[in-house]
C-alpha cells in the first residue's frame, strides 16, 4: 500500500483522560467536559481558541451535537466518527489531517464511551438490521480462536500457552496498579489469572478486558506552531490506518496466528516514520489487548517479536515495565477497560506522559532516559480476519 | 393405477428423555424407556426441513411440485409454515406450500391431499409434531417429537408403493383436545373413547378391504397408530389379521410422535417389506382411516439407494438414541422452567426485507464460486475474495454438503437458550470455509476433524419472529451413515 504519511507536520500540544472506570456518577456529557477542560488547561487554551473538533464514539451518541452541545461550541465544525475499536485513533487521525491540510490552526480529538449505563455485561453494538444469519458469536468467543491456533502452529504445549496469556495478563495488571487513572488498580497473581473462571474456549475472565466509562482528549496544532503552545509537544510521525477485506472467517488459508490487517498498518506507519527496527528504535508501545491473545500475536505483527517466538519473549519479560520494550505501560485495557471511543486517545495519553516524562517516578519506563524518544499506539477494531487496524508513531523531537 | 410412494424421509431428534428422570426430579413413580426430545432450536417447521431432505436426498430427479405439511403444533398462525420448508428445500417458485395445521388427524389429509394431487408432477406430504404436555403427566412421558416426509408421483414415476385404497369413519365426539396456546391436551375418560373409536375403526377396516378386494389375512403388515392407547390396543387385536403380520409398538424409546406417526409407522413398513407386498395404515383419531398400499418391485432398489446413501430405517432411528437429557433442560426447552437470561441484549428480530432478498442463503444455504478463480463464498459474495473480480458468481447448495470442523470454540458468554454456544469453523468437503454454531453436541466431545453435516435450524426468536438457518451437526448425532460429502 502507499501513503504520503504526514510525518513532523502537526503536534500534540495538550491533552487530557479522566479516570476510567464503572463511572456512575458521571455521564457522557461530564466525561467529555472534564477530559476537554483537563485537554486545554494543558494546552494553555481555551475552548474558544479551537477551530475544528473531531468526536469518537461507537454507541454514546451521534453528530457532532453530542459535543457541541455539552461544550457549548459556538458555531464550529464538530465531526463524529465511528470505527470500531479504532474510534477515538479515528478521531485523532482526522483531527491531525484537518490541522496539516492547513485548513484549521488547532483541532480537538476527543473520544468518549459510555459502556457501563446500558446494564449488560460485555459490548453491547448498534447492528443494521439483517437477515439474521449473522453466528452470534460472543466478541471472547472470536477472539477465542488465536489461542489454540497460535500453540498448535508453533509448538507451545497448551499448559505453557495458558502460562503465556496469564503472563500478559498479569503484567498489565500490575502496570495498572500504580496508574490512579486506571479502572483496575490491583495486581492480580499469576495463580487467580490461570484459575479465573472461562468466558470463552481458553479465555478466562482475566484473559479478556474489562468494561469501562472515560474520555480522553488531545490538541493538535501544525508543527511549526507547537512551541507557542508549550516546551515540550510531542510531533505525529506515522499515522496508519486499514480496513481488511473481511475474508478471514471464510478463508480456509487463514489459521488465527496473525491480523493481516495489524502487519499492513504496521509496516505502513514504520514506512512513514523511518522505523525499520521497531524493538530497538521505540521507547514504548500501547497496543490493543483486548484479549491476552491478541497482545502475543500484536508482538508478532507489529514487529516486535519473529514470527512464532513472541510468547518466548512474554515469558521473558521483554514487554515488561522495566523490560526491553515496555509495552501498555500504563496497563492497557486489561487495566483500563475498554470505553471504544476513548481508548485510542488514551494509549496517546501514555505516550505524552511518558515520553516527555511526566509520568510518576514510579511508573516511569526506563527507556527514554535510555536515549530511546518514540511511543507507538496501535487500535484494532473487529474481530481475527474481519477487523480494522490503526498504527501511529509520535515523539518529542523533530526529525533530520 | 394411481399415484404413489416414490421416497420418504424420517428424522427423529437427537435428544432423548429418560422417564425415569422425571420421576427422579419429580417423586412418584419412575417410567421406564424414553421419548425423543426436539432439541431447544428445533420446532415443527426445522423438523419437517430435516425429514423433507432426507426423502429427497436420495430421489432422482425433478422436485415436489405440491407441499402438504401437516402438525398441531405450528411455528406460525396466518404465516404459512410450509414455506420455510419449500424454501429449505429451494422447490420451485411455482410448487404449492399449504399448511393443514391444529390436529393430529390433518396428517392422514395430508398424506391423502398429496397422493391425490401426484399425477403430471409429483408431491409430498411433511407431518411434524412436537409434544409436551404437563410437568409430570402422560402426555409429558409417553409423547415424543420427530418427523416425516413421504413423496408422491404418478403411475410413470418409480413408485415404490402403489395406493391401494382408502376408507374413513368421521365422527364429532370429544376424546382429545386443547385450545390454542396451550401445550397440555384434556382427554375425556379413556373408556368411554375406546368405546366410540372401536366400531368407527371396524367400519373403516372393512370398507377398505372391500375396495381393494381382499381379506384381512391378506394383509402382510398393518401399523395401527393413535394418541389414544387403549383404542390403539383394541383395535389391533379386532382387525383379524395374521399376528405376525401387527407392526411392533416403537413408543418405547421415542414415545408416541402424535400427527408424525401415522408417517412413521408408514415408513418403518416400507423399510421392512417384501416386492408386492400389502401394507395397511390405521390411523385412529377423531374417526378412523385406513390406507391400503401394495409395494413393488422398486422397492428393493430404493432401500438399496438409502443404505447406500447411509440414511437410517425406523428401527435404527429408534435404537440409536442421541444424547440424554437432564429432566430440568427439557422443561427449560420448553419453557416450563423460566430460567434467568444472562445480562445480554436479547437477539434482534431478522428484517422481513433482508431476510427475503437472502432466500437462496438463509433457506438453502446457498455460497456463490468464482467463475475466474474458483473460490467458494459463504454467504454468496459478488466481488471474489480472492481474485477480485465481480459479478462473475455461480451458486451452489451447501446445505446437503458435509465437512469437518477446522477449529472451535466453546462461548460461555453468548445468547443462547441453552448454553454455552459451540461456534466452530467448518471447512465442505470440495471447498469452502464458514463459521456457526453447532447443535447436538456435547461440548466436550467436539474435536477438530470431528466430521459435520448442516442442519436447519431456529436460532431464536425475537418479537414473535423465528429466526431459521444452518448449524452444523456432528454426524455421528443424525443416527445415519456419514456418506463423506452427501448429494452433489
Amino acid at each position: 500500500m502507499s501513503s504520503n504519511g504526514i510525518r513532523d507536520r502537526v503536534a500534540i500540544v495538550g491533552m487530557g483522560c479522566t479516570p476510567f472506570g464503572e463511572r456512575w456518577d458521571k455521564g457522557v456529557d461530564d466525561l467529555l467536559i472534564d477530559a476537554a477542560k483537563e485537554a486545554i488547561a494543558s494546552a494553555g487554551v481555551t475552548l474558544d481558541d479551537i477551530d475544528a473538533f473531531w468526536l469518537g464514539t461507537m454507541t454514546s451518541g451521534t453528530s457532532g451535537v453530542t459535543l457541541a452541545k455539552p461544550l457549548k461550541i459556538d458555531y464550529k465544525p464538530v465531526t463524529r466518527v465511528e470505527n470500531f475499536c479504532a474510534t477515538g485513533s479515528e478521531a485523532f487521525r482526522n483531527a491531525c489531517y484537518a490541522v496539516a491540510s492547513g485548513a484549521y490552526d488547532l483541532a480537538m480529538a476527543i473520544g468518549v464511551e459510555k459502556l457501563k449505563d446500558t446494564g449488560y455485561s460485555g459490548l453491547t453494538g448498534i447492528r443494521p438490521v439483517g437477515d439474521g444469519t449473522d453466528a452470534a458469536l460472543s466478541s471472547p468467543a472470536a477472539f477465542s480462536f488465536v489461542a489454540p491456533s497460535y500453540a498448535e502452529r508453533y509448538g507451545v504445549d497448551p499448559e505453557e500457552m495458558k502460562q503465556v496469556m496469564s503472563r500478559i495478563a498479569w503484567k498489565n495488571h500490575r502496570n495498572g496498579a500504580v496508574n490512579p487513572r486506571a479502572q483496575f488498580r490491583k495486581e492480580v497473581s499469576m495463580e487467580t489469572i490461570t484459575k479465573s473462571p472461562l468466558v470463552a474456549g481458553d479465555l478466562g475472565v482475566y484473559d479478556c478486558s474489562g468494561v469501562s466509562d472515560g474520555s480522553a482528549a488531545a490538541i493538535i496544532c501544525r508543527a511549526e506552531d507547537a512551541h507557542r503552545y508549550t516546551d515540550h509537544p510531542l510531533y505525529v510521525k506515522a499515522l496508519s490506518f486499514v480496513a481488511g477485506p473481511g475474508g478471514g472467517p471464510i478463508d480456509p488459508d487463514y489459521d488465527y496466528t496473525t491480523f493481516p490487517e495489524v502487519v499492513r498498518s504496521a509496516a505502513d506507519a514504520y514506512q512513514q516514520a523511518g522505523i525499520t527496527d521497531p524493538r530497538a528504535s521505540l521507547a514504548m508501545a500501547e497496543v490493543h489487548d483486548c484479549f491476552t491473545p491478541t497482545e502475543l500475536v500484536l508482538m508478532e505483527d507489529l514487529g516486535f517479536s519473529e514470527r512464532g517466538l513472541g510468547w518466548k519473549d512474554v515469558l521473558a519479560g521483554t514487554f515488561d515495565r522495566d523490560g526491553e520494550l515496555p509495552v501498555n505501560p500504563d496497563g492497557g485495557l486489561k487495566s483500563f477497560g475498554h470505553p471504544i471511543g476513548a481508548s485510542g486517545l488514551r494509549m496517546l495519553f501514555e505516550c505524552w506522559l511518558q515520553l516527555r516524562q511526566e509520568a510518576p517516578p514510579e511508573r516511569q519506563i526506563a527507556t527514554v532516559a535510555q536515549g530511546r524518544t518514540l511511543g507507538l499506539t496501535h487500535n484494532l477494531g473487529g474481530s481475527p480476519g474481519e477487523c480494522v487496524s490503526f498504527v501511529s508513531i509520535v515523539g518529542p523531537e523533530l526529525s533530520d | 393405477m394411481t399415484a404413489g410412494i416414490v421416497s420418504w424421509g424420517v428424522y427423529i431428534p437427537y435428544w432423548r428423555l429418560q422417564r425415569s428422570a422425571i420421576g427422579a426430579s419429580l417423586g412418584g413413580p419412575s417410567g421406564r424407556g424414553s421419548r425423543s426430545v426436539a432439541s431447544y432450536d428445533e420446532d415443527t417447521t426445522t423438523m419437517g426441513v430435516e425429514a423433507s431432505r432426507r426423502a429427497l436426498h436420495v430421489l432422482d430427479g425433478p422436485l415436489p411440485e405440491d407441499l402438504f405439511f401437516s402438525t398441531p403444533a405450528p411455528a406460525y398462525l396466518d404465516k404459512t409454515n410450509a414455506t420455510a420448508i419449500h424454501g429449505a428445500l429451494e422447490l420451485p417458485g411455482w410448487a404449492g406450500a399449504y399448511d393443514m395445521v391444529g390436529s393430529v388427524r390433518s396428517s392422514v389429509g395430508a398424506l391423502r391431499a398429496a397422493q391425490a394431487i401426484a399425477a403430471g408432477h409429483r408431491s409430498m406430504a411433511v407431518l411434524s409434531d412436537l409434544r409436551t404436555g404437563l410437568a409430570g403427566g402422560s402426555e409429558e412421558r409417553d409423547s415424543g417429537d420427530g418427523a416425516i416426509a413421504v413423496v408422491f408421483g404418478g403411475p410413470d414415476d418409480a413408485v415404490v408403493a402403489d395406493w391401494v385404497a382408502h376408507a374413513g369413519t368421521t365422527t364429532e365426539f370429544l376424546d382429545r383436545w386443547r385450545t390454542p396456546g396451550e401445550t397440555d391436551s384434556k382427554v375425556w375418560e379413556e373408556r368411554f373413547g375406546q368405546e366410540v373409536y372401536v366400531p368407527l375403526v371396524n367400519q373403516a377396516w372393512a370398507d377398505a378391504l372391500k375396495s381393494a378386494g381382499v381379506v384381512a389375512t391378506d394383509v402382510d403388515h398393518v401399523a395401527v397408530v393413535g394418541l389414544h392407547a387403549r383404542a390403539v390396543a383394541a383395535v389391533r387385536n379386532s382387525l383379524g389379521v395374521r399376528p405376525e403380520a401387527v407392526a411392533k409398538d416403537r413408543s418405547a424409546t421415542i414415545g408416541n410422535l402424535g400427527a408424525a406417526e401415522p408417517g412413521v409407522a408408514l415408513a418403518d413398513l416400507l423399510e421392512r417389506a417384501e416386492p408386492g407386498a400389502l401394507l395397511a395404515l390405521v390411523v385412529v383419531a377423531d374417526g378412523a382411516d385406513v390406507v391400503l398400499l401394495r409395494t413393488t418391485d422398486a422397492i428393493g432398489a430404493a432401500r438399496e439407494s438409502r443404505r447406500t446413501a447411509g440414511l437410517a430405517d425406523v428401527a435404527d432411528l429408534v435404537e440409536s438414541g442421541g444424547g440424554d437429557l437432564p429432566y430440568t433442560r427439557f422443561l427449560t426447552w420448553r419453557g416450563e422452567l423460566v430460567r434467568e437470561p444472562p445480562r445480554r441484549p436479547d437477539p434482534e428480530r431478522p428484517g422481513a426485507p433482508a431476510t427475503w432478498r437472502s432466500t437462496s442463503w438463509k433457506g438453502g444455504f446457498e455460497a456463490s464460486d468464482c467463475r475466474a478463480c474458483g473460490f467458494r463464498h459463504l454467504p454468496p459474495a459478488r466481488v471474489c475474495l480472492r481474485c477480485r473480480t465481480i459479478d462473475e458468481m455461480d451458486p451452489v447448495r451447501l446445505a446437503d454438503v458435509g465437512g469437518r470442523v477446522a477449529t472451535f470454540t466453546i462461548d460461555r458468554l453468548a445468547f443462547s437458550m441453552s448454553p454455552p454456544v459451540i461456534g466452530a469453523v467448518v471447512d465442505f468437503d470440495g471447498g469452502g470455509r464458514y463459521r456457526c454454531e453447532m447443535t447436538d453436541a456435547d461440548p466436550d466431545a467436539v474435536a477438530i476433524g470431528t466430521r459435520v453435516e448442516m442442519s436447519f435450524r431456529r436460532l431464536n426468536t425475537a418479537k414473535g419472529v423465528h429466526n431459521y438457518f444452518w448449524k452444523a451437526r456432528p454426524v455421528d448425532a443424525t443416527g445415519d451413515v456419514d456418506d463423506q460429502g452427501g448429494k452433489p
